[in-house]
């Protein structure tokens, strides 16, 4: 194989993997976005992403419908920070250490639960065939698409009308802009923001079934490693657009997949630290994005993430 | 019987987070009994695994050292008004550094060479968690998401390292650095299975929490993190304390993973890529960022870490039972600060209305 060759192999493993390992990132920026929106900060979606991805495996193989996997990591994301949720409507409660405090006990809690689930196989997520019109193996597995994909496209479209052109998506953003004014029109601020955490949660819910029921695709410890946490920094860059969430979602997909595609076609030395490009991917583009002396445009005015 | 506000202060600060530990104990309970086993044998089993006898106490004493350091880590900064949560990735690091020194000359086999050693854990450590203070001043980046994006860095840095270019030949199965020389290593305390990095770890403990509440310099970090804005009106260089802070701190976390190595596993490999940086997290907050306190509540959990593997054995529960119950912990913690101030409030005069017109506005500020 020519050097060419061996680059056109990763550069298209690398395309397919944007969307193969950028869809976890999608959900859970999405997820984060709604929270944000409202003048909350979840780190705990972590946490979420983990326990999600159990439970959403746990029910494929329970009940063998991998769609009913996929609604029960959705639900049970929805839950944990639900708890996020009601803990940070209590006065003096820090947001950030809750989702620190989520994070450990997201992660405990699916280990815990999760231990007789690490060996069995459970239904797959099924993919879109896109590639069918190509001969070349790479061309159509690049181009198989998690279904989970445009239902995240979707829910983005969705997200982004939403905020721009619904009663709801209006009193979303008072509450995460001026908390006040929200009060002053007779809406309880607490109840909107458990609200759309509890939204965000859901939503990054789908991003732990995307994990653990199409890729990798099986559920073990080390399933996810701070994809949840980069997911929240990946909101700041996208300066909480769910539009550009998308997009970074696909360039920390494709960093994700550098790795990967590079072991594939024998380029092993160096794979730690072709995995930990998406960390410092997301260090630089903060240190870009952010400025000490301007909050970052486009930021809820109650959000402390981005003083 | 009237008590004074200063001393219903200090009951409260006591009685909320030994409330918590009992209410995530209760629920760690629950949680046990609703998967079908007998709780009261869980909490004993937690109890006589960690405190039950001398050797229980040894094993617990073992694992609340590194606790200690790290939760430094997380106290220091959060002195100065910076949640750093990477207190894993310095260690991690502190460990290779230490592990890596012999690669560069070979160290006398004395104390002073182990001095050398920890020092190079500690230097490394600082100059990490230096890092994020200065990302977090120069640039505005949060030092939360900073300092946790930087361990994992430093955690995929410590596998290249350790699986490639620093690998001793000779470890085949589980990939290790060269082993650290005899003499350079830290044995037990007075025939015991503690090490000496307990010593360290109550040292550094109580000489922190000296500077911080005895010292000027101490004084104006804790001005930093309580009031910025009145940091700034009476001139103190912020920048230049909150870097300091997390450098101390960061410096704490290396140490940690430099005494790993020397004390336990004389080489650096995966086996130090445990967690401790994010237990640290836990006892730290549980201490409420009080230097003192950490060196009970990192004993208390280094207990529990103890008890993890009995309980696995004994109950067949699996080993993230710990988590489980360190989440629990982490939780209500934070929610038992909701209680401050009402738990004397009946005694107390009733507070101002105005403190409840005001709190959005207190939010988006701190």
């Amino acid at each position: 194989m020519s050097s060419m060759d061996i680059f056109l192999n990763v550069l298209v493993a690398v395309l397919g993997g944007a969307i193969r390992v950028g869809t976890p990132f999608l959900m859970v920026s999405l997820g984060e976005c709604i929270t944000e929106k409202a003048g909350r900060i979840n780190l705990g979606l972590e946490g979420v992403l983990v326990f999600s991805a159990m439970a959403g495996f746990g029910g494929a193989y329970l009940t063998g419908n991998v769609w009913l996997g996929v609604l029960l990591a959705g639900v049970s994301g929805a839950l944990l920070a639900l708890l996020h949720g009601l803990v940070c409507s209590l006065p003096r409660v820090n947001d950030v250490a809750t989702g620190i405090a989520l994070m450990l006990l997201g992660s405990g809690l699916a280990f815990y639960l999760g231990k007789p689930l690490i060996q069995p196989q459970a239904p797959q997520i099924p993919s879109l065939n896109l590639g069918d019109w190509s001969d070349s193996a790479q061309i159509k597995s690049a181009l198989q698409i998690n279904m989970l994909f445009p239902i995240g496209v979707l829910l983005a479209a969705l997200l982004a009308w939403g905020f721009k052109a619904t009663r709801f998506g209006l009193v979303l953003r008072m509450a995460g802009d001026s908390s006040d004014a929200a009060r002053a029109l007779g809406y309880s601020v607490n109840g909107i923001r458990i609200a759309a955490t509890c939204a965000g949660g859901f939503i990054a819910g789908l991003g732990g079934a995307s994990l653990s029921l199409y890729y990798p695709g099986s559920w073990n410890e080390g399933l996810s490693s701070g994809q949840g946490l980069i997911a929240v920094a990946l909101v700041i860059f996208a300066r909480w657009s769910p539009w550009r969430c998308l997009g970074a979602a696909l360039l920390f997909g494709g960093a994700g997949a550098l790795g990967p595609a590079l072991q594939s076609v024998g380029i092993s030395s160096g794979y730690y630290l072709f995995n930990a490009v998406p960390y410092v991917l997301t260090l630089v583009i903060l240190i870009w994005t952010c400025s000490p002396t301007r909050s970052v445009k486009g930021a809820p005015m109650e959000l402390g993430v981005t003083r | 019987m009237a008590l004074s506000t200063r001393t219903t202060d200090t009951i409260e600060a006591i009685a909320l987070p030994v409330m918590a530990m009992l209410g995530a104990l209760l629920l760690f309970g629950v949680f046990i009994w609703a998967g079908g086993k007998d709780p009261v044998e869980a909490w004993v089993l937690l109890f006589k695994g960690a405190f039950g006898d001398w050797f229980s106490w040894q094993n617990s004493l073992q694992r609340a050292a590194p606790l200690m350091l790290t939760a430094l880590c997380v106290a220091i900064p959060a002195r100065a008004g910076l949640v750093v949560i990477g207190g894993e990735g310095a260690l991690v690091l502190g460990g290779l550094a230490c592990a890596g020194l012999p690669y560069l000359f070979a160290p006398p086999e004395n104390a002073f060479g182990t001095a050398l050693l920890l020092l190079a854990a500690a230097a490394t450590g600082a100059v990490w968690i230096a890092l994020v203070g200065v990302l977090r001043q120069q640039r505005g980046v949060n030092e939360t998401i900073s300092s946790l994006l930087l361990a994992y860095t430093a955690i995929a840095l410590f596998k290249h390292l350790v699986e490639g270019p620093m690998r001793d030949p000779a470890s085949l199965n589980k990939p290790s650095t060269n082993t650290i020389a005899e003499g350079l290593r830290i044995g037990g305390m007075a025939g015991t299975d503690i090490h000496w990095g307990l010593a360290f770890g109550v040292v550094v403990c109580v000489v922190l929490g000296l500077w911080l509440f005895f010292t000027t310099s101490g004084f104006a970090t804790r001005i930093v993190g309580g009031n910025a804005r009145a940091a700034l009106l009476v001139g103190l260089p912020s920048p230049r304390i909150i870097v300091v802070a997390c450098a101390v701190g960061g410096a704490c976390a290396g140490l940690a993973g430099g005494i790993e190595v020397v004390a336990v596993h004389t080489n650096a490999n995966a086996s130090l890529i445990a967690g401790l940086g994010y237990t640290g997290i836990l006892v730290s907050f549980v201490a409420r960022h009080n230097p003192w306190a950490v060196i009970p509540v990192a004993v208390l959990f280094g207990g529990f870490g103890a008890a993890g593997s009995l309980l696995q054995r004994r109950m067949d529960v699996p080993d993230a039972s710990v988590m489980v119950l360190q989440g629990f912990a982490f939780l209500l913690i934070l929610a038992s600060e909701a209680l401050r101030g009402k738990l004397f409030a009946a005694r107390a005069p009733k507070p101002a209305l105005v403190a409840q017109a005001l709190p959005s506005v207190i939010k988006a500020n701190v």
